[in-house]
């Protein structure tokens, strides 16, 4: 029985190796989704227009002025000379948001009165808006709180932990060692039983002395090698070329990382069961991976989502993975967290392999 | 009479750098069947898409009803009908669909076009098939739906790229018949096909080997120089299978086949007969001659015949023979929702037999064979191999059994070794025995210069090697053969069968399913199978007795097929009836 | 003349029946784009609604007491309290909370003195954005809690510096609102490039190219032929998406159906540009699948603009995505439901478009040229 195996595996290892074409195919495109990915999905805001009208010619005003001018998400500063040029300016995106300090402003901050500027910002880019919208108020409190005459203000000390400079880069990255995997293990899985039943040599094994669960076996375990393999690949890269840091257990994450692709291997092969064509098992794939990712917690946090979206989430193993591979490289998440983590995604491996042989036999029939 | 197409000095390489044809030069003429005859791999398909103005050779000029290729593609398409392989068919609309589409395409309206759908409907018959989908039809349906769309409007060329292949004889008669009526000094027709036995019936042929033109002309002037060296060998005792092989190791046999309950043999050029006597075929035995076929003369053209011994087999002890079936299948029966595609199909093998599943695509042979190996669960019945019930102890009913598919799946990725290794690997072969019998299997096959080589790469020849070397591995004592030959030169074919001849001299039990009539005469039995059903199990002779009419002295095997076929409707009718 | 649209018809119309009977192309043009917008409907939302902050009391002063209230009323936060910062700490660290708050033992006591005083918050910054979210808002409670207190105890000095917000286009900001939109842009992509790519390779490996190129079709026609069918397709899940958007999800739509019509229209031509252009080359349906999963799902999710701000993204990589159909649409469609009909933009954005298709379609036509391989 183990001859066997080892056959099947040292085989479909080959198959991947040998040929250059696929060789390419798992190196180069997962490292160069991760460095292309890891700079494009940001939801950092930086780089972004502010347009002024400033109506009012004294000095508070300015210095108002100069403090929006110099917060951190702006990079340019548009002038505006009339209220009539604000809609044209947020409608056509030549800025995010508009800056309007009314001509009495000054006047009345000396008079003690109210003094009011209106911050309007475009909607439709709404993390941005609400982004900036927080700087935006934070500034002008900084700025009533200066009053001598008031109690001083309270000081509110921020920390953030595990991320201290609040680098995007640290969240995107082990969330893309988690996608990436997630691809690899569903490929090589997804695409092979039905790569053999496109070149015929499925019949091939099936007349052979091999049990089905050998086969079965055959097809996972090169999977789970190659899997791991890539994944510490990207994890490297993780480290090494874009810098994030890896705090965790390296044994811990090779634990959960296998188990974690022991459930995904289990979903590629039911797939690869189902479909007859390569095609249909890339599009099957595709149908696996779009929801997977979005309901992961990583496109947005799962407490937001709907309460019955928030249950369905918990058949996701990437979910659970994120967590890890997140907690791991920035939290040096203990072992006893990264168990509560792990349980849950060996009981969806159990289902999956089991559901994988089930349908794998029965399409044998 | 005007030539319609010529073809002056052409070579073509595709972009990988693989020379598909090599310095073509011929003419094609109106009024009659040019076949244009290869095995696969010979450049056939290429040089019909050069014909059709689909590509642009290399090198040479192509002209085309007057019109060169190169510059007047367009202009040519009108006066051209093509049917590539798999008939251009969209499966997924309607027969009439289809034509309307193709109609349409060609330009061809209003009472021109309902002239055209009537003349074809009725033509191909799938008058009453209108609204079925083209890709429920069977095999032969879609071939002639293929050639209706081509004949639209009616074209000054028709190609037809291998018409006939996967499509049952009697489909094929008809499919020939119709284009044979169609053909007259107006039209040309080129019809490509890797069956030798459908050149012979061609006016003119153009014989293609690894893109050379080996030949251009009536295949009777390639078979002329064969005269007089084809014999019979009648009325023999003993057995066939050792005769051949010594009659193949003598010096002025070039080459010899099993046929039936006879021997086929060739001479080589100004060899005198042998003495009937010498052939040690048994007091009866005489020679009688024969008239030469065209694949006599393609492999006189690829030179010589096939080794006379094989050393697969002569490694091999002779296993005990074994009473009783070594398989056996028992009132099998395969559904696939309401269709049955095979009905109570019940037959025995015994040990050291070749038995064949004879039939057209669909017939449900496969799916018996399929059954029988394992692949396929029987909605009812029961399989045995060695004894061993399928369904009951699938391992030890397999580990007994080898296994070759059609058209050889190996892993490509891998080399020529690896797949050994990979197949010792999986039959349980462990250690020195392992190693043992991969050494063997590559001395057997000379497979040694090619070790490195991955097998998606070896020419067609050592790939059907590599298949049977990875398939007998682990020494099975019943071999499985689906279509173990189809679309290889008769070279290849002839090596092949001198392999499976030699195991089973050794006991070896042969199943195989074909629809090349040469390859079923190599059988001691076969089952002929249609519509799911067994029709007649019967061997080669057998079943050509019981068509032996006075009109019909001696029937070659497909002619006994079609005949009872036909015979096997009629009574269905008068059941019915 | 005729003969051409005779046989523009009759191709267009083998393309229906054709779509209507393959599974996967229903998949393709129906499902998946429901599936889509169901996920980025209910799945997807970037509204930091009650975060779970952690408050730590160390202090038992009424000063105290009324700040973590604040916190515990405020509709950003659904607050756990506890004297204990390790307890809330231990749950930062297990995820469950986003941030803690600690207010520490002398507070009160320093507030009562005319001090300032000094509140810890410690985000979870692993979580990058909502960090950023919980940051602000926490700032945001503070001030206002301040500001009441100021007023009560009459140290308030009237007047002052006030900014007054106002979003436009979508003054809930709801994230919905445009992520619909930009979700939409993702199922025409899909459509344009991986249904057309698909249908073409077929068209290679069953056989059927070769029998059309065989035929007077000229290859002007093929494409086009190819091009009107998924073009209304296009436009029709086009339709089917607004429905559920505006009646299910209620995202308003604000811009004209022409102008609608217009950019849905130049994008299709771009997008099935692309995919033709991918279809001639792989002529392989599963390389054409991955390569325009590569090229037109994934820049049309991760470089349009629709869930990642284009303006932070590096030079190179937001050079790129001025070559992404997907980032034009997105945005035009984003500024139609949103804010109406913004011509200089639109304008700007379709001329580009029709930029892009003009490119694809030379590439297609240039490389097809009526031969095989």
């Amino acid at each position: 029985m183990f001859g066997r195996i080892h056959a099947l595996l040292i085989k479909e290892l080959l198959a991947i190796l040998r040929d250059r074409k696929s060789r390419f195919i798992l190196i180069v495109p997962p490292l160069v989704q991760l460095l292309v990915f890891s700079f494009a999905a940001t939801q950092e805001v930086n780089n972004l227009t502010l347009a002024v009208l400033n109506l009012d010619r004294g000095r508070p005003a300015w210095q108002l002025e100069q403090r929006f001018s110099a917060a951190s998400p702006f990079r340019r500063i548009i002038r505006l000379q009339h209220p009539s040029q604000v809609a044209a300016t947020l409608e056509g995106q030549q800025a995010l948001a508009v800056l309007w300090i009314p001509a009495d402003f000054s006047v009345n901050l000396a008079t003690g009165r109210p003094a009011r500027a209106g911050f309007l910002l475009d909607g439709r880019r709404t993390n941005a808006a609400q982004i900036v919208q927080g700087y935006a108020r934070r500034i002008m409190t900084e700025l009533a709180l200066e009053d001598s005459r008031r109690q001083p203000a309270v000081a509110l000390e921020v920390r953030h932990w595990f991320n201290p400079n609040l680098e995007f880069r640290w969240f995107t990255v082990p969330s893309l060692v988690c996608i990436l995997t997630t691809l690899i293990g569903l490929l090589v899985t997804g695409l092979s039983v039905a790569r053999e039943r496109e070149m015929g040599t499925f019949d091939q094994l099936l007349v052979s002395p091999l049990q089905p669960l050998e086969i079965l076996a055959g097809k996972a375990l090169p999977a789970l090698l190659v899997g791991v393999a890539e994944g510490s690949l990207i994890v490297l890269a993780a480290v090494l070329l874009l810098g994030v840091p890896f705090n965790g257990s390296v044994l811990l994450l090779y634990g959960s990382m296998t188990v974690f692709l022991a459930a995904i291997i289990g979903v590629g092969l039911f797939i690869s069961s189902l479909s007859m064509t390569q095609q249909q098992a890339v599009l099957g794939a595709f149908l696996f991976m779009v929801p997977a990712v979005i309901l992961s917690g990583y496109a947005s946090p799962i407490e937001n989502m709907p309460d019955w979206l928030q249950s369905l989430t918990l058949a996701n193993p990437l979910r659970y993975f994120m967590i890890i591979v997140r907690g791991l490289f920035l939290k040096e998440l203990p072992a006893a967290r990264v168990w509560s983590q792990t349980w849950p995604m060996g009981v969806i491996a159990l289902v999956t392999l089991s559901a994988a042989t089930w349908l794998f036999r029965r399409r044998l029939a | 009479m005007n030539e319609v197409v010529s073809v002056e000095g052409v070579h073509f390489t595709f972009p990988g750098g693989t020379k598909a044809l090599a310095e073509v030069t011929a003419t094609i003429r109106p009024g009659r069947i040019t076949g244009l005859v290869g095995p696969d791999g010979a450049g056939k398909t290429t040089l019909l898409r050069l014909l059709a103005g689909l590509l642009l050779p290399d090198a040479g000029c192509i002209r085309v009803l007057e019109l060169d290729t190169r510059a007047e593609g367009r202009r040519l398409s009108e006066l051209l009908g093509y049917m590539p392989q798999k008939f251009g068919l969209y499966e997924d609309l309607s027969v009439r669909q289809n034509l309307q589409l193709y109609a349409d395409l060609r330009g061809v309206t209003g009472a021109e076009r309902d002239a055209a759908f009537g003349r074809l409907l009725a033509f191909s018959g799938l008058e009453p098939f209108r609204q079925r989908l083209a890709g429920q039809l069977s095999g032969g349906m879609k071939q002639k739906l293929g050639l209706a769309c081509a004949l639209i409007r009616k074209p000054r060329l028709l190609l037809l790229d291998e018409p006939s292949v996967g499509v049952d004889p009697i489909s094929r008669r008809e499919l020939w018949r119709m284009v044979q009526e169609l053909v007259d000094d107006s039209l040309a027709v080129v019809w490509s096909t890797a069956y030798l036995d459908e050149a012979e019936r061609c006016a003119e042929v153009l014989l293609l080997n690894e893109g050379h033109l080996l030949h251009a002309g009536p295949p009777a002037e390639l078979t002329r120089p064969l005269q007089g060296r084809c014999l019979l060998l009648r009325d023999l005792t003993g057995n066939r299978r050792r005769i051949l092989s010594r009659a193949l190791g003598r010096p002025e046999i070039q080459d010899g086949q099993v046929l039936g309950r006879d021997l086929r043999l060739v001479l080589r050029a100004d060899a005198a007969p042998p003495a009937v006597a010498d052939l040690d075929a048994g007091s009866g035995a005489r020679l009688e001659e024969a008239p030469p076929r065209f694949e006599d003369a393609f492999v006189e053209l690829l030179g010589g015949g096939p080794p006379s011994v094989s050393a697969l087999a002569e490694g091999r002890p002779v296993s005990t023979p074994v009473a009783g079936a070594m398989v056996e299948a028992d009132r099998l029966t395969r559904r696939f929702g309401d269709f049955v595609a095979a009905r109570e199909v019940s037959f025995s093998i015994r040990a050291g037999e070749i038995f064949g599943l004879l039939g057209p695509n669909g017939a449900g042979k496969s799916t018996t064979f399929k059954m029988l190996c394992g692949l396929l669960r029987p909605t009812s019945g029961s399989g045995r191999v060695a004894g061993y019930d399928l369904q009951r102890a699938p391992g030890q009913a397999r580990s007994r059994l080898g296994y070759m598919a059609q058209k050889f799946s190996l892993y490509g990725d891998l080399s020529a070794k690896q797949n050994l290794a990979f197949f010792s690997g999986v039959y349980g072969l462990t250690g020195g025995r392992r190693r043992q019998a991969v050494e063997d299997m590559i001395d057997t096959f000379h497979l040694g210069p090619h070790l490195r080589t991955s097998a998606r790469e070896l020419p067609l020849g050592f790939k059907q090697r590599l298949a049977l070397a990875c398939a007998m591995l682990h020494r099975p004592s019943v071999l499985f053969l689906d279509e173990p030959t189809a679309g290889v030169d008769p070279l290849i074919r002839r090596e092949f069968w001198t392999h499976i001849n030699g195991l089973v001299e050794k006991g070896v039990t042969v199943l195989v399913t074909t629809h090349f009539m040469d390859e079923a005469e190599y059988c001691h039995r076969i089952a002929l199978i249609h519509q799911g059903r067994v029709m007649a199990t019967d061997t080669p002779d057998g079943l050509k007795d019981r068509v032996r009419s006075s009109q019909r002295p001696e029937p070659t095997l497909e002619e006994a097929f079609i005949e009872l076929l036909q015979r096997s409707w009629q009574e269905q009718e008068e059941v019915v009836g | 003349m005729r003969e051409r649209r005779r046989r523009l018809q009759a191709l267009v119309k083998k393309e229906f029946v054709q779509v209507l009977r393959d599974p996967s192309s229903l998949l393709i043009a129906f499902v998946l784009p429901l599936l889509l917008l169901f996920l980025f409907g209910y799945g997807v939302s970037l509204d930091a609604r009650r975060i779970r902050l952690g408050v730590a009391l160390q202090d038992r002063g009424a000063p105290a007491h009324s700040l973590a209230a604040a916190y515990a009323a405020s509709p950003w936060f659904d607050v756990r309290q506890s004297r204990d910062p390790r307890v809330l700490l231990e749950e930062l660290l297990a995820g469950r909370l986003r941030g803690v708050l600690v207010i520490p033992q002398d507070f009160s006591r320093r507030r009562q003195q005319g001090e300032g005083g000094l509140v810890q918050l410690l985000a979870d910054g692993s979580e990058t954005n909502t960090a950023n979210y919980v940051e602000n808002y926490a700032r945001g409670v503070l001030g206002s809690w301040q500001e009441i207190e100021g007023r009560r105890s009459a140290t308030m000095v009237e007047g002052g510096p006030e900014l007054v917000p106002r979003i436009w286009f979508n003054p809930e900001l709801e994230s919905r609102h445009s992520l619909l939109p930009g979700a939409m842009g993702i199922i025409l992509a899909i459509i344009g490039t991986l249904l057309t790519a698909l249908v073409v390779a077929r068209e290679w490996e069953r056989g059927t190219m070769e029998a059309l190129m065989a035929t007077p079709v000229g290859i002007g026609e093929l494409l086009v032929g190819k091009l009107v069918p998924y073009f209304l397709l296009g436009q029709l899940a086009l339709l089917g998406s607004l429905a559920v958007a505006v009646l299910l999800f209620r995202v308003p739509f604000r811009g004209s159906a022409g102008a609608l019509l217009l950019t849905s229209s130049a994008f299709l031509l771009a997008a099935l540009g692309q995919g033709l252009l991918i279809s001639t080359l792989a002529k392989n349906q599963f390389i054409a699948a991955q390569a325009a999963l590569v090229s037109g799902f994934l820049p049309a999710f991760l470089l349009s603009g629709f869930v990642f701000e284009i303006a932070s993204m590096p030079l190179p990589i937001r050079i790129l995505t001025r070559i992404i159909p997907a980032r034009y649409l997105v945005n035009s469609l984003q500024t139609l439901f949103l804010v109406g009909d913004v011509w200089p933009l639109l304008g700007r954005n379709i001329l580009v478009l029709l930029l892009l298709a003009a490119i694809f379609f030379g590439l297609t036509a240039r490389k097809t040229v009526k031969r095989l391989r």
